[in-house]
Protein backbone atom coordinates (compact mmCIF):
# COMPACT_ATOMS: atom_id res chain seq x y z
CA UNK A 1 0.00 0.00 0.00
CA UNK A 2 2.89 2.41 0.38
CA UNK A 3 3.60 1.98 -3.23
CA UNK A 4 0.30 3.48 -3.88
CA UNK A 5 1.18 6.95 -2.25
CA UNK A 6 4.56 7.34 -3.57
CA UNK A 7 2.81 6.63 -7.13
CA UNK A 8 0.07 9.10 -6.24
CA UNK A 9 2.82 11.56 -4.78
CA UNK A 10 4.56 11.17 -8.36
CA UNK A 11 1.68 11.87 -10.31
CA UNK A 12 0.35 14.88 -8.30
CA UNK A 13 3.85 16.63 -8.87
CA UNK A 14 4.29 15.56 -12.15
CA UNK A 15 0.17 16.66 -13.05
CA UNK A 16 0.68 20.01 -11.15
CA UNK A 17 4.30 20.46 -12.99
CA UNK A 18 2.81 22.08 -16.40
CA UNK A 19 -0.05 24.32 -14.46
CA UNK A 20 2.59 25.64 -12.84
CA UNK A 21 4.84 26.54 -16.18
CA UNK A 22 1.67 28.36 -17.16
CA UNK A 23 2.62 31.22 -15.36
CA UNK A 24 6.29 31.75 -16.22
CA UNK A 25 4.93 30.62 -20.24
CA UNK A 26 2.40 33.89 -20.20
CA UNK A 27 5.17 36.44 -19.22
CA UNK A 28 7.33 35.06 -21.92
CA UNK A 29 5.14 35.03 -24.11
CA UNK A 30 3.84 38.80 -23.66
CA UNK A 31 7.20 39.63 -23.32
CA UNK A 32 8.30 38.45 -26.69
CA UNK A 33 5.51 39.55 -28.87
CA UNK A 34 6.19 42.56 -27.02
CA UNK A 35 8.98 43.05 -27.95
CA UNK A 36 8.45 41.70 -31.80
CA UNK A 37 5.79 44.19 -32.07
CA UNK A 38 8.24 47.52 -30.89
CA UNK A 39 6.63 47.57 -27.06
CA UNK A 40 7.86 47.15 -23.66
CA UNK A 41 5.54 44.87 -22.83
CA UNK A 42 4.26 44.16 -18.89
CA UNK A 43 6.67 45.97 -16.14
CA UNK A 44 4.83 47.49 -13.69
CA UNK A 45 3.86 44.70 -11.43
CA UNK A 46 7.29 43.26 -9.88
CA UNK A 47 10.71 43.58 -11.69
CA UNK A 48 10.23 43.67 -15.32
CA UNK A 49 6.78 42.76 -14.51
CA UNK A 50 7.56 39.17 -13.27
CA UNK A 51 4.43 39.16 -11.06
CA UNK A 52 2.09 40.44 -13.89
CA UNK A 53 0.67 36.81 -14.55
CA UNK A 54 -0.23 36.29 -10.86
CA UNK A 55 -1.77 39.22 -10.59
CA UNK A 56 -3.84 38.33 -13.52
CA UNK A 57 -4.43 34.99 -12.23
CA UNK A 58 -5.91 36.80 -9.23
CA UNK A 59 -7.43 38.85 -11.11
CA UNK A 60 -9.49 36.24 -13.32
CA UNK A 61 -10.20 34.04 -10.28
CA UNK A 62 -12.61 37.28 -9.11
CA UNK A 63 -14.76 37.85 -12.37
CA UNK A 64 -18.05 37.15 -13.13
CA UNK A 65 -18.52 33.57 -14.51
CA UNK A 66 -21.26 34.12 -17.64
CA UNK A 67 -22.94 30.96 -18.85
CA UNK A 68 -25.35 32.20 -21.57
CA UNK A 69 -28.66 31.16 -21.37
CA UNK A 70 -29.26 29.49 -24.24
CA UNK A 71 -25.99 26.83 -24.07
CA UNK A 72 -25.88 23.67 -22.93
CA UNK A 73 -24.68 23.85 -19.24
CA UNK A 74 -23.10 20.52 -19.28
CA UNK A 75 -21.06 20.67 -21.71
CA UNK A 76 -20.21 23.73 -21.17
CA UNK A 77 -19.05 23.25 -18.05
CA UNK A 78 -16.57 20.61 -18.92
CA UNK A 79 -14.99 21.67 -21.98
CA UNK A 80 -12.62 23.86 -20.31
CA UNK A 81 -11.77 20.92 -18.08
CA UNK A 82 -10.98 18.37 -20.73
CA UNK A 83 -8.96 20.82 -22.69
CA UNK A 84 -6.38 21.17 -19.80
CA UNK A 85 -6.74 17.65 -18.37
CA UNK A 86 -5.34 16.29 -21.99
CA UNK A 87 -2.53 18.38 -21.37
CA UNK A 88 -1.84 16.84 -17.87
CA UNK A 89 -2.22 13.51 -19.56
CA UNK A 90 0.45 14.21 -21.67
CA UNK A 91 2.34 15.68 -19.41
CA UNK A 92 2.02 11.80 -17.47
CA UNK A 93 4.45 10.24 -19.89
CA UNK A 94 6.86 12.81 -20.80
CA UNK A 95 10.16 11.94 -19.54
CA UNK A 96 11.77 15.17 -18.01
CA UNK A 97 15.46 13.24 -17.36
CA UNK A 98 17.35 10.30 -17.49
CA UNK A 99 16.00 6.49 -16.54
CA UNK A 100 18.12 5.63 -13.95
CA UNK A 101 18.62 2.45 -11.62
CA UNK A 102 16.91 3.65 -8.83
CA UNK A 103 15.03 7.00 -9.63
CA UNK A 104 13.37 7.66 -12.74
CA UNK A 105 12.25 11.68 -14.54
CA UNK A 106 8.89 11.17 -15.71
CA UNK A 107 5.48 10.29 -14.63
CA UNK A 108 4.40 6.74 -15.87
CA UNK A 109 7.63 5.20 -17.65
CA UNK A 110 5.38 3.44 -20.47
CA UNK A 111 6.82 1.27 -23.39
CA UNK A 112 4.60 3.04 -26.08
CA UNK A 113 4.57 6.31 -24.67
CA UNK A 114 4.62 8.38 -27.52
CA UNK A 115 1.87 6.60 -29.03
CA UNK A 116 -0.04 7.41 -25.42
CA UNK A 117 0.82 11.07 -25.94
CA UNK A 118 -0.56 11.74 -29.34
CA UNK A 119 -3.56 10.22 -28.39
CA UNK A 120 -4.38 11.75 -25.39
CA UNK A 121 -3.48 15.27 -27.15
CA UNK A 122 -6.86 14.76 -29.66
CA UNK A 123 -8.64 14.96 -26.54
CA UNK A 124 -7.82 18.92 -26.48
CA UNK A 125 -9.66 18.72 -30.28
CA UNK A 126 -12.27 17.41 -27.83
CA UNK A 127 -12.59 19.89 -25.62
CA UNK A 128 -12.47 22.86 -28.02
CA UNK A 129 -15.07 21.11 -30.01
CA UNK A 130 -17.49 20.59 -27.40
CA UNK A 131 -17.09 24.56 -25.96
CA UNK A 132 -17.68 25.70 -29.45
CA UNK A 133 -21.07 23.22 -29.71
CA UNK A 134 -22.53 24.12 -26.77
CA UNK A 135 -22.05 27.95 -26.34
CA UNK A 136 -25.05 28.65 -28.63
CA UNK A 137 -23.45 31.38 -30.73
CA UNK A 138 -23.10 31.16 -34.06
CA UNK A 139 -19.13 32.62 -34.11
CA UNK A 140 -18.49 29.84 -31.73
CA UNK A 141 -19.88 27.40 -33.72
CA UNK A 142 -17.71 28.29 -36.73
CA UNK A 143 -14.97 28.31 -34.56
CA UNK A 144 -15.97 24.52 -33.63
CA UNK A 145 -16.25 23.94 -37.35
CA UNK A 146 -12.62 24.75 -38.18
CA UNK A 147 -10.89 23.10 -35.28
CA UNK A 148 -12.98 19.71 -36.73
CA UNK A 149 -11.54 20.67 -40.10
CA UNK A 150 -7.65 22.05 -38.63
CA UNK A 151 -6.82 20.03 -35.78
CA UNK A 152 -7.55 16.55 -37.26
CA UNK A 153 -6.33 17.25 -40.74
CA UNK A 154 -2.68 18.44 -38.98
CA UNK A 155 -2.58 15.03 -37.00
CA UNK A 156 -1.89 13.29 -39.88
CA UNK A 157 1.43 14.71 -41.49
CA UNK A 158 2.57 14.88 -37.35
CA UNK A 159 2.16 11.04 -37.17
CA UNK A 160 3.57 10.49 -40.52
CA UNK A 161 6.71 12.61 -39.45
CA UNK A 162 7.01 11.18 -36.01
CA UNK A 163 7.35 7.67 -37.78
CA UNK A 164 10.79 8.20 -38.90
CA UNK A 165 12.00 8.77 -35.77
CA UNK A 166 10.24 6.07 -33.91
CA UNK A 167 11.62 4.03 -37.25
CA UNK A 168 15.31 4.94 -36.36
CA UNK A 169 14.89 3.87 -32.77
CA UNK A 170 12.68 1.12 -33.26
CA UNK A 171 10.73 1.99 -30.53
CA UNK A 172 7.73 4.08 -29.33
CA UNK A 173 9.02 4.42 -25.77
CA UNK A 174 9.98 7.87 -25.70
CA UNK A 175 13.22 7.19 -23.82
CA UNK A 176 14.53 5.20 -25.71
CA UNK A 177 14.13 7.38 -28.76
CA UNK A 178 16.46 9.72 -26.62
CA UNK A 179 18.85 7.35 -25.45
CA UNK A 180 19.20 6.12 -29.70
CA UNK A 181 19.99 9.68 -30.68
CA UNK A 182 23.49 9.89 -28.29
CA UNK A 183 26.08 9.78 -31.61
CA UNK A 184 23.96 12.29 -33.57
CA UNK A 185 20.38 14.08 -33.33
CA UNK A 186 17.66 12.72 -35.48
CA UNK A 187 17.22 16.40 -36.58
CA UNK A 188 20.54 15.98 -38.70
CA UNK A 189 19.35 12.38 -39.71
CA UNK A 190 16.03 13.38 -40.70
CA UNK A 191 15.51 17.70 -41.29
CA UNK A 192 12.40 16.95 -43.10
CA UNK A 193 10.32 15.35 -40.44
CA UNK A 194 11.55 17.74 -37.67
CA UNK A 195 10.49 20.32 -40.14
CA UNK A 196 7.13 18.93 -40.69
CA UNK A 197 6.65 18.04 -37.27
CA UNK A 198 7.22 22.00 -36.01
CA UNK A 199 4.80 23.10 -38.19
CA UNK A 200 2.28 20.50 -37.82
CA UNK A 201 2.08 21.17 -34.32
CA UNK A 202 1.81 25.02 -34.58
CA UNK A 203 -1.20 24.35 -36.10
CA UNK A 204 -2.22 21.60 -33.65
CA UNK A 205 -1.82 24.27 -30.83
CA UNK A 206 -4.25 26.28 -32.92
CA UNK A 207 -1.54 29.58 -32.73
CA UNK A 208 0.85 30.89 -35.30
CA UNK A 209 -0.23 31.32 -39.58
CA UNK A 210 -2.68 28.84 -38.56
CA UNK A 211 -4.87 30.89 -35.70
CA UNK A 212 -8.51 30.25 -38.04
CA UNK A 213 -10.05 28.46 -35.03
CA UNK A 214 -10.34 31.94 -32.71
CA UNK A 215 -9.45 34.69 -35.71
CA UNK A 216 -10.59 37.98 -33.81
CA UNK A 217 -11.15 39.58 -37.80
CA UNK A 218 -13.20 37.13 -38.62
CA UNK A 219 -15.26 35.32 -36.12
CA UNK A 220 -14.71 38.01 -33.40
CA UNK A 221 -12.86 34.82 -30.64
CA UNK A 222 -13.74 31.60 -32.04
CA UNK A 223 -14.97 28.63 -29.83
CA UNK A 224 -14.47 30.60 -26.40
CA UNK A 225 -16.47 33.51 -27.28
CA UNK A 226 -18.68 33.23 -24.46
CA UNK A 227 -16.63 32.03 -21.91
CA UNK A 228 -15.14 34.21 -18.98
CA UNK A 229 -13.56 34.29 -15.72
CA UNK A 230 -11.61 31.51 -15.10
CA UNK A 231 -13.01 28.77 -17.56
CA UNK A 232 -11.55 31.31 -20.45
CA UNK A 233 -8.35 31.37 -18.86
CA UNK A 234 -8.23 27.50 -18.73
CA UNK A 235 -8.47 27.45 -22.22
CA UNK A 236 -5.39 29.89 -22.72
CA UNK A 237 -3.55 27.81 -19.87
CA UNK A 238 -4.02 24.34 -22.21
CA UNK A 239 -3.00 26.06 -24.80
CA UNK A 240 0.28 28.28 -23.64
CA UNK A 241 1.03 24.22 -21.98
CA UNK A 242 0.24 22.86 -24.91
CA UNK A 243 2.95 24.95 -27.39
CA UNK A 244 5.45 24.12 -23.83
CA UNK A 245 4.68 20.42 -24.63
CA UNK A 246 5.24 20.26 -28.39
CA UNK A 247 8.24 21.84 -27.75
CA UNK A 248 9.22 19.42 -25.36
CA UNK A 249 8.08 16.67 -27.95
CA UNK A 250 10.19 17.90 -30.68
CA UNK A 251 13.33 18.34 -28.77
CA UNK A 252 12.53 14.54 -27.34
CA UNK A 253 12.07 13.17 -30.36
CA UNK A 254 14.63 15.17 -32.98
CA UNK A 255 17.37 17.13 -30.47
CA UNK A 256 18.49 14.39 -28.26
CA UNK A 257 16.14 15.44 -25.82
CA UNK A 258 17.84 15.27 -22.09
CA UNK A 259 20.95 13.70 -23.99
CA UNK A 260 24.01 16.13 -23.61
CA UNK A 261 27.58 15.42 -22.63
CA UNK A 262 28.89 14.24 -19.76
CA UNK A 263 25.61 11.78 -18.96
CA UNK A 264 26.66 8.69 -18.26
CA UNK A 265 24.25 5.64 -17.92
CA UNK A 266 26.18 3.72 -15.60
CA UNK A 267 26.28 3.97 -12.03
CA UNK A 268 29.27 6.08 -10.38
CA UNK A 269 30.39 8.43 -7.57
CA UNK A 270 32.03 12.12 -8.82
CA UNK A 271 34.57 13.37 -5.79
CA UNK A 272 33.97 9.88 -4.01
CA UNK A 273 30.50 11.47 -2.76
CA UNK A 274 28.34 12.96 -5.49
CA UNK A 275 26.04 10.52 -6.60
CA UNK A 276 26.07 10.39 -10.31
CA UNK A 277 22.23 10.06 -10.53
CA UNK A 278 22.06 13.89 -9.00
CA UNK A 279 24.35 15.08 -11.77
CA UNK A 280 22.72 13.42 -14.68
CA UNK A 281 19.41 14.38 -13.29
CA UNK A 282 20.36 17.83 -12.99
CA UNK A 283 22.71 18.31 -16.46
CA UNK A 284 19.46 16.34 -17.71
CA UNK A 285 17.07 18.87 -17.05
CA UNK A 286 19.43 21.87 -17.89
CA UNK A 287 20.19 20.44 -21.47
CA UNK A 288 16.14 19.83 -21.99
CA UNK A 289 15.50 23.14 -20.57
CA UNK A 290 17.99 24.91 -22.87
CA UNK A 291 16.72 23.10 -26.20
CA UNK A 292 13.18 23.49 -25.59
CA UNK A 293 13.59 27.06 -24.95
CA UNK A 294 15.08 27.71 -28.04
CA UNK A 295 12.13 25.64 -29.97
CA UNK A 296 9.42 27.64 -27.85
CA UNK A 297 11.25 30.68 -28.78
CA UNK A 298 10.79 29.68 -32.74
CA UNK A 299 7.22 29.02 -31.87
CA UNK A 300 6.61 32.27 -30.60
CA UNK A 301 8.32 34.10 -33.76
CA UNK A 302 6.53 32.51 -36.15
CA UNK A 303 3.46 32.77 -34.10
CA UNK A 304 4.15 36.98 -34.18
CA UNK A 305 5.77 37.22 -37.46
CA UNK A 306 3.60 35.41 -40.02
CA UNK A 307 0.38 36.99 -41.47
CA UNK A 308 -2.87 34.17 -40.70
CA UNK A 309 -3.77 32.24 -44.04
CA UNK A 310 -7.13 31.70 -44.97
CA UNK A 311 -9.21 28.34 -44.42
CA UNK A 312 -8.63 27.29 -47.95
CA UNK A 313 -5.16 28.09 -47.94
CA UNK A 314 -4.82 26.18 -44.37
CA UNK A 315 -6.44 22.90 -46.12
CA UNK A 316 -4.36 22.86 -49.40
CA UNK A 317 -1.07 23.31 -47.29
CA UNK A 318 -1.86 19.99 -45.46
CA UNK A 319 -3.55 17.77 -47.44
CA UNK A 320 -1.78 18.86 -50.81
CA UNK A 321 1.47 19.44 -49.42
CA UNK A 322 2.84 18.53 -46.14
CA UNK A 323 0.68 14.68 -46.40
CA UNK A 324 2.13 14.06 -49.86
CA UNK A 325 5.21 15.59 -48.68
CA UNK A 326 5.30 13.62 -45.36
CA UNK A 327 4.62 10.29 -47.65
CA UNK A 328 7.57 11.09 -49.98
CA UNK A 329 9.55 11.42 -46.76
CA UNK A 330 8.64 8.00 -45.30
CA UNK A 331 8.90 5.81 -48.15
CA UNK A 332 12.54 7.72 -49.37
CA UNK A 333 14.27 7.61 -46.03
CA UNK A 334 12.79 3.77 -45.22
CA UNK A 335 14.09 2.72 -48.20
CA UNK A 336 17.65 4.72 -47.80
CA UNK A 337 17.79 2.73 -44.50
CA UNK A 338 17.45 -0.99 -46.15
CA UNK A 339 19.72 0.86 -48.92
CA UNK A 340 21.97 1.19 -46.19
CA UNK A 341 21.45 -2.16 -44.08
CA UNK A 342 22.23 -3.83 -47.53
CA UNK A 343 25.97 -2.36 -47.61
CA UNK A 344 26.62 -3.13 -44.28
CA UNK A 345 26.26 0.34 -42.56
CA UNK A 346 22.56 0.70 -41.61
CA UNK A 347 21.36 0.95 -38.72
CA UNK A 348 20.30 -2.70 -37.00
CA UNK A 349 20.89 -5.04 -34.49
CA UNK A 350 23.72 -6.65 -35.96
CA UNK A 351 25.01 -3.06 -37.56
CA UNK A 352 25.34 0.25 -35.82
CA UNK A 353 23.27 -0.52 -33.02
CA UNK A 354 22.08 3.03 -31.81
CA UNK A 355 21.83 1.73 -28.41
CA UNK A 356 25.35 -0.58 -27.99
CA UNK A 357 27.58 0.63 -30.30
CA UNK A 358 27.15 3.85 -31.78
CA UNK A 359 29.76 6.77 -32.28
CA UNK A 360 30.18 9.47 -34.60
CA UNK A 361 32.08 7.54 -37.14
CA UNK A 362 30.12 4.48 -37.84
CA UNK A 363 26.83 6.56 -37.47
CA UNK A 364 28.17 9.28 -40.08
CA UNK A 365 27.85 7.01 -43.14
CA UNK A 366 24.00 6.44 -42.99
CA UNK A 367 23.27 10.05 -41.82
CA UNK A 368 24.79 10.96 -44.70
CA UNK A 369 22.94 9.10 -46.82
CA UNK A 370 19.81 10.32 -45.26
CA UNK A 371 20.41 13.56 -45.37
CA UNK A 372 21.17 13.38 -49.26
CA UNK A 373 17.09 11.69 -49.10
CA UNK A 374 16.25 14.64 -47.38
CA UNK A 375 18.17 17.45 -50.01
CA UNK A 376 16.87 15.58 -53.14
CA UNK A 377 13.09 15.59 -51.92
CA UNK A 378 13.78 19.45 -51.02
CA UNK A 379 15.11 19.76 -54.05
CA UNK A 380 12.27 18.43 -56.41
CA UNK A 381 10.06 19.88 -54.04
CA UNK A 382 11.54 23.19 -55.03
CA UNK A 383 12.16 22.36 -58.61
CA UNK A 384 7.85 21.56 -58.91
CA UNK A 385 7.07 25.01 -56.87
CA UNK A 386 9.85 26.85 -58.60
CA UNK A 387 7.78 26.54 -62.07
CA UNK A 388 4.46 26.33 -61.15
CA UNK A 389 5.38 30.15 -58.88
CA UNK A 390 7.06 31.19 -61.70
CA UNK A 391 3.77 30.09 -64.62
CA UNK A 392 1.87 31.71 -62.37
CA UNK A 393 4.08 34.98 -62.30
CA UNK A 394 3.95 35.06 -65.82
CA UNK A 395 0.49 34.77 -66.18
CA UNK A 396 -0.01 37.45 -63.70
CA UNK A 397 2.45 39.84 -66.02
CA UNK A 398 0.28 38.93 -69.41
CA UNK A 399 -2.75 39.73 -67.76
CA UNK A 400 -1.39 42.98 -66.23
CA UNK A 401 0.07 44.02 -69.18
CA UNK A 402 -3.74 43.16 -71.17
CA UNK A 403 -5.18 46.21 -68.89
CA UNK B 1 -0.50 -8.43 -15.06
CA UNK B 2 2.66 -6.40 -16.17
CA UNK B 3 0.68 -4.26 -18.18
CA UNK B 4 -1.80 -3.73 -15.81
CA UNK B 5 0.64 -2.25 -13.56
CA UNK B 6 2.69 -0.40 -15.95
CA UNK B 7 -0.72 1.60 -16.70
CA UNK B 8 -2.59 1.63 -13.63
CA UNK B 9 -0.76 4.93 -12.79
CA UNK B 10 -2.26 6.64 -16.32
CA UNK B 11 -5.82 5.86 -14.83
CA UNK B 12 -4.78 8.07 -11.09
CA UNK B 13 -3.42 10.55 -13.87
CA UNK B 14 -6.75 10.58 -15.13
CA UNK B 15 -8.49 11.24 -11.70
CA UNK B 16 -5.57 13.78 -11.62
CA UNK B 17 -6.81 15.69 -14.53
CA UNK B 18 -10.24 15.91 -13.97
CA UNK B 19 -9.69 17.40 -10.52
CA UNK B 20 -6.96 19.93 -11.39
CA UNK B 21 -8.54 21.85 -14.11
CA UNK B 22 -11.91 21.14 -11.69
CA UNK B 23 -10.17 22.91 -8.39
CA UNK B 24 -9.64 26.67 -9.56
CA UNK B 25 -13.21 26.57 -11.40
CA UNK B 26 -14.76 25.41 -8.21
CA UNK B 27 -12.41 28.09 -6.13
CA UNK B 28 -13.57 31.00 -8.52
CA UNK B 29 -17.47 29.76 -8.42
CA UNK B 30 -16.93 30.66 -4.64
CA UNK B 31 -15.31 34.08 -4.99
CA UNK B 32 -16.58 36.03 -7.88
CA UNK B 33 -20.00 37.45 -8.08
CA UNK B 34 -23.27 36.70 -9.05
CA UNK B 35 -25.34 39.13 -10.74
CA UNK B 36 -26.43 37.77 -13.49
CA UNK B 37 -29.35 39.83 -15.69
CA UNK B 38 -31.02 38.82 -19.09
CA UNK B 39 -29.08 41.20 -20.99
CA UNK B 40 -25.82 39.51 -20.01
CA UNK B 41 -26.52 35.89 -20.66
CA UNK B 42 -27.84 36.44 -24.15
CA UNK B 43 -25.83 35.44 -26.89
CA UNK B 44 -22.73 37.62 -27.80
CA UNK B 45 -22.79 37.99 -31.52
CA UNK B 46 -21.21 41.80 -31.57
CA UNK B 47 -23.65 43.02 -30.00
CA UNK B 48 -25.97 41.93 -33.17
CA UNK B 49 -29.29 40.09 -32.49
CA UNK B 50 -29.52 36.72 -32.75
CA UNK B 51 -31.26 35.56 -35.74
CA UNK B 52 -32.38 32.01 -35.72
CA UNK B 53 -31.31 28.32 -34.03
CA UNK B 54 -27.23 28.57 -33.79
CA UNK B 55 -27.36 24.90 -34.55
CA UNK B 56 -27.65 25.79 -38.31
CA UNK B 57 -27.02 23.28 -40.70
CA UNK B 58 -23.48 23.72 -42.63
CA UNK B 59 -20.70 23.18 -45.08
CA UNK B 60 -20.32 19.84 -45.93
CA UNK B 61 -16.99 19.69 -46.39
CA UNK B 62 -16.22 19.86 -43.22
CA UNK B 63 -17.97 16.14 -42.97
CA UNK B 64 -15.57 14.99 -46.14
CA UNK B 65 -12.43 16.02 -44.13
CA UNK B 66 -13.19 14.25 -41.52
CA UNK B 67 -14.00 10.90 -43.14
CA UNK B 68 -10.01 11.32 -45.11
CA UNK B 69 -8.82 11.94 -41.93
CA UNK B 70 -10.54 8.98 -40.30
CA UNK B 71 -8.58 6.88 -43.41
CA UNK B 72 -5.67 8.22 -42.95
CA UNK B 73 -5.63 8.00 -38.94
CA UNK B 74 -6.43 4.40 -39.02
CA UNK B 75 -3.99 3.23 -41.62
CA UNK B 76 -1.00 5.03 -39.75
CA UNK B 77 -1.50 3.02 -36.66
CA UNK B 78 -1.28 -0.15 -39.43
CA UNK B 79 1.79 1.47 -39.89
CA UNK B 80 3.47 2.01 -36.60
CA UNK B 81 4.11 -1.39 -35.57
CA UNK B 82 6.13 -1.79 -39.38
CA UNK B 83 8.16 0.93 -38.14
CA UNK B 84 8.58 0.02 -34.67
CA UNK B 85 10.30 -3.32 -36.06
CA UNK B 86 11.82 -1.64 -39.21
CA UNK B 87 15.52 -2.21 -38.83
CA UNK B 88 14.92 -6.08 -38.18
CA UNK B 89 12.28 -6.41 -41.10
CA UNK B 90 13.34 -8.89 -44.37
CA UNK B 91 12.65 -8.00 -48.01
CA UNK B 92 9.01 -9.29 -47.92
CA UNK B 93 7.85 -7.38 -44.85
CA UNK B 94 9.47 -4.27 -46.01
CA UNK B 95 7.37 -4.71 -49.45
CA UNK B 96 4.63 -5.65 -47.81
CA UNK B 97 4.94 -1.93 -45.71
CA UNK B 98 5.57 -0.41 -48.90
CA UNK B 99 2.46 -1.88 -50.57
CA UNK B 100 0.18 -0.54 -47.72
CA UNK B 101 2.23 2.89 -47.89
CA UNK B 102 1.27 2.88 -52.03
CA UNK B 103 -2.16 1.77 -51.01
CA UNK B 104 -2.21 5.15 -48.61
CA UNK B 105 -1.26 7.18 -51.35
CA UNK B 106 -3.76 5.97 -53.72
CA UNK B 107 -6.47 6.71 -51.19
CA UNK B 108 -5.09 10.44 -51.30
CA UNK B 109 -5.10 10.47 -55.03
CA UNK B 110 -8.47 9.36 -55.54
CA UNK B 111 -9.29 12.04 -53.02
CA UNK B 112 -7.73 14.46 -54.93
CA UNK B 113 -9.45 13.35 -58.32
CA UNK B 114 -12.22 13.41 -56.54
CA UNK B 115 -12.12 16.84 -55.31
CA UNK B 116 -12.76 15.54 -51.69
CA UNK B 117 -9.47 18.06 -50.86
CA UNK B 118 -11.73 21.41 -52.54
CA UNK B 119 -12.34 23.49 -50.07
CA UNK B 120 -15.00 25.61 -52.47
Amino acid sequence: MGNFWIVLIISAIVATLPLLLAIPLIWIERKVAARIQDRIGPNRVGPMGLIQPIADALKIITKEDITPAGADKFIYNIAPIISVGSIVLMWAAIPLGPRLPNARMIGVDLEIGILYVIAVASFGTLGTLMAGWSSNNKYALLGAFRVVAQLVSYEVPLVLALMIPVMLAGSLDIQDIIVSQRAMWFFVMAPLAAFIFFISAQAETGRGPFDLLEAESEIIAGYNIEYSGMKFGLFFVGEFVHVLTNAILLTHLFFGGWWGPFIFLQEYTLFGFIPGALINIVLGLFYMTIKTAVLYFFMLLLRNSLPRVRIDQLMDFNWKFLVPVSIVNLVVTSFLLKVAQAGGFGIGPDQVNLYVNANLANVLPVTLLLLVGNLVIVGGLIGIYGRQIRSERVAAEAAAVGD
Amino acid sequence: MNVLIEWAPIGLFFIIAVILPAAPIVVAALLNPKMPNDVKLSTYESGVETVGDTWVQFKVQYYIYGIVFLVFDVEMIFLLPWAVAFNELDFFAFGAGFLFIFLLTDALIYAWRKDALEWS
